[in-house]
């Protein structure tokens, strides 16, 4: 989905989150759960974010949208700064957000049109009652789900209907830029399709931008236009969708991409997997210099000394490694 | 004669709002050294088989029929005191969740000699040399320091790694593993997966794999049993299943995952929601959202057709497709209700 004129809506620069972690008696650590991240993203655009867990994706997520306070950085919606109060209470309106478990992230006590029609009370954007009501059955026809539903509550639907009750919401103050957190992660492979498909026809819909988080290496292929590799807080890989799979440079989305299990016998039984050494190291105690290098067979002195800068190789294709000429020649 | 023969399992359970039927009529076997694999989605009674064939159910579910032999033993009605010998010793299974699944307050090394101290003849030093052995055969490095340390000092990926290794402790001819892989990210799981397929060839054992992944079925499964509302719909060898699905629910399946060809287009859902096991339909469970599904398939479920000797699927489809070819000839009952 290319959009002709290449204004990002989202821009964010050097994006920093740290929490304050208790280690003893009056004495804390910052724990670096995102560490100095940059992107861009176009309207209209779908870009996705995979890592481990624990590798700060959700957190990068939640900070976007100023539900954590960031430690540092600046975040451009269309151009502008959001900082203030006055200028987040704006951005809101158009920045929401999809969570990942659906039996979590609905009031068991509302029904389904309080749910729906939170976000227009608070915003205040509706003048009636009926226009309420009408925008209310709008959102849910947006999402396949009957106006008979209305008054129900949430534990009357099974997963995949309660996760369109969470996206209507996320629509319902009109937003452009909506953070998909997992949103499909915790449904049945059969229902699953039919809520990525419902991303996909919202987004021709009603022009929207998504930032993608999933650990579901084959649905964010799928659905995203770019992809962003993250690793222990930074961001290591970041290309167009089909490139990052074709040709992924970094040595950890080679091996991350290499364990995918695919689903052909023929394919899987072939396939030469990158074996990852060890696990993924605590935040608290992050390596110094190149995050993955305590993991990484082609580490050398220099990746322990320098964090590797987050460069252009080739045309949109941003890489994080010392080494990665060598590595690739 | 095969290692696990499962035939005709029937297990309900039974709670205020009635009977359900969480495993309506399973028959599969298993032969040393295979790995099979049982897909379904959350609901379709998986892990109830499993559970049934461990007979470690729930309070209110009990096995009403069929029968599970073992090497020949009749296991269903066998009595607590032969399933404490088969439980561990000779039928293993790791539980999908590594977090909850070890007692937080013993250390590793106790949990894996509680095992090994009740079921083989070893003191409680040669336990521990076992323990350690076993440790040391899923790669967990130090295993002496890791076997005084306690759950909460491993990670995810390292706590499965300690449940094999303690299902493996006793040598069992068949390990069950119930979903082991879902709750890890995957470079852990590829390792815990290559783990488990090494091991299998070294000890020579057979494999119960549990999962809703596709993807981990073609890793490492022999063959396949695909499950929906209970019962069976689709069994064969890996291969048959994955390019030769003959019933419509695993078509669905194969259909609606995103690959590499689906970038930019559309994916091909099933349609509907999975099925209520309280309101069971009078003919195929899977006819509701079957978009092929045809008058005889809301009326009655169509019997097990065996495609090939590998292969065998209940879906009338199959019926219709030997129909058309005039393979069969209608038989006066059958013939005027498709339509």
């Amino acid at each position: 989905m290319t959009v002709a004129d290449k204004q990002p809506l989202i821009e964010v620069k050097n994006l920093k989150e740290y929490f304050n972690i208790n280690t003893g008696w009056f004495r804390t650590k910052p724990l670096k759960a995102v560490d100095d991240v940059s992107f861009t993203i176009e309207k209209g655009e779908t870009l996705g974010l995979v890592g481990e867990s624990g590798c700060g994706k959700t957190t990068v997520g939640r900070t976007l949208l100023h539900l954590y306070k960031p430690t540092g950085g600046e975040i451009f919606y269309d151009g502008k700064p959001v900082k203030t109060r006055s200028e987040i209470k704006e951005y809101r309106k158009k920045a929401t957000m999809v969570f990942q478990d659906p039996y979590s992230s609905l009031n068991p006590r509302m029904t389904v049109s309080d749910i729906i029609g939170e976000p227009l009370d608070v915003h205040k954007l509706c003048s009636s009652k009926a226009e309420r009501r009408d925008r209310i059955l709008e959102l849910m026809s947006y999402v396949g789900l009957n106006s008979e539903h209305a008054s129900r509550y949430a534990h009357e639907f099974s997963g995949g209907q309660r996760q369109r009750i969470g996206i209507a919401r996320s629509l319902a103050v009109n937003p452009d830029f909506i953070v998909c957190d997992e949103p499909v992660s915790a449904l049945d492979v059969s229902i699953q399709a039919q809520v990525i498909n419902m991303f996909d026809e919202l987004q021709e819909k009603l022009g929207l931008t998504y930032l993608f988080i999933a650990h579901d290496l084959l649905v964010v292929r799928h659905i995203s236009d770019r992809i962003a590799v993250m690793y222990l807080g930074k961001m290591v890989e970041l290309a167009p969708a089909a490139e990052i799979y074709d040709n992924p440079l970094h040595p950890y989305s080679q091996s991350l991409l290499s364990a995918v299990p695919i689903p052909d016998p023929k394919i899987a039984r072939a396939n030469q997997r990158i074996a990852l050494t060890g696990d993924i190291p605590s935040p608290l105690n992050a390596p110094s210099g190149c995050p993955f290098r305590t993991r990484c067979k082609y580490a050398t002195e220099k990746c322990a000394e320098a964090t590797p800068e987050f460069k252009e190789v080739s045309t949109g294709h941003f890489v994080a490694c010392h080494r990665v000429d060598e590595i690739n020649a | 004669m095969a290692l696990l023969e499962v035939k005709n399992l029937k297990t309900s359970f039974f709670t205020d709002a009635g009977e359900v039927k969480a495993v309506n009529d399973v028959s599969f076997s298993l032969d040393r050294g295979k790995v099979l694999g049982i897909v379904g989605e959350s609901g379709s009674g998986k892990s109830v088989t499993a559970y049934s064939i461990m007979q470690i159910l729930a309070g209110t579910g009990k096995i009403v029929g069929g029968s599970v032999k073992l090497d020949g033993q009749e296991l269903v009605g066998a009595g607590e005191k032969v399933m404490k010998n088969v439980r561990g010793n000779r039928i293993s299974i790791i539980f999908q969740d590594p977090m909850t699944s070890l007692n937080p307050t013993y250390t590793i090394g106790k949990q894996l000699m509680e095992a090994i101290l009740l079921h083989t003849d070893r003191n409680r030093k040669q336990a521990k040399e076992r323990a350690i052995e076993m440790l040391r055969l899923v790669n967990v490095n130090e295993p002496e320091k890791r076997m005084k340390q306690y759950p909460y000092e491993f990670s995810g990926g390292m706590r499965q790694r300690v449940m094999i290794a303690m299902a493996l402790a006793c040598e069992p001819d068949i390990l069950i593993a119930d979903e082991p892989t879902t709750a890890l990210d995957v470079t852990i799981q590829a390792q815990i997966l290559e783990l488990m397929g090494q091991l299998q060839k070294e000890l020579g054992m057979a494999i119960i794999m549990i999962t809703h992944d596709l993807g981990v079925v073609a890793q490492i499964c022999d063959e396949v049993v695909v499950m929906y509302a209970g019962s069976i719909c689709e069994q064969g060898t890996a291969d048959e299943i994955f390019y030769n699905p003959c019933h419509e629910y695993t078509k669905g399946l194969m259909r609606s995952i995103p690959t590499a060809d689906t970038a930019g287009k559309r994916l091909q859902p099933i349609t509907g929601t999975p099925i209520d096991l309280l309101n069971m339909p009078k003919g195929c469970p899977f006819a509701p959202r079957c978009d092929n599904a045809m008058k005889i398939c809301i009326k009655k479920c169509a019997e097990r057709m065996v495609i090939n000797e590998d292969h065998a699927a209940t879906c009338w489809m199959n019926v219709k497709k030997s129909l058309d070819s005039g393979e069969i000839v209608p038989d006066s009952e059958g013939g005027d209700d498709r339509g």
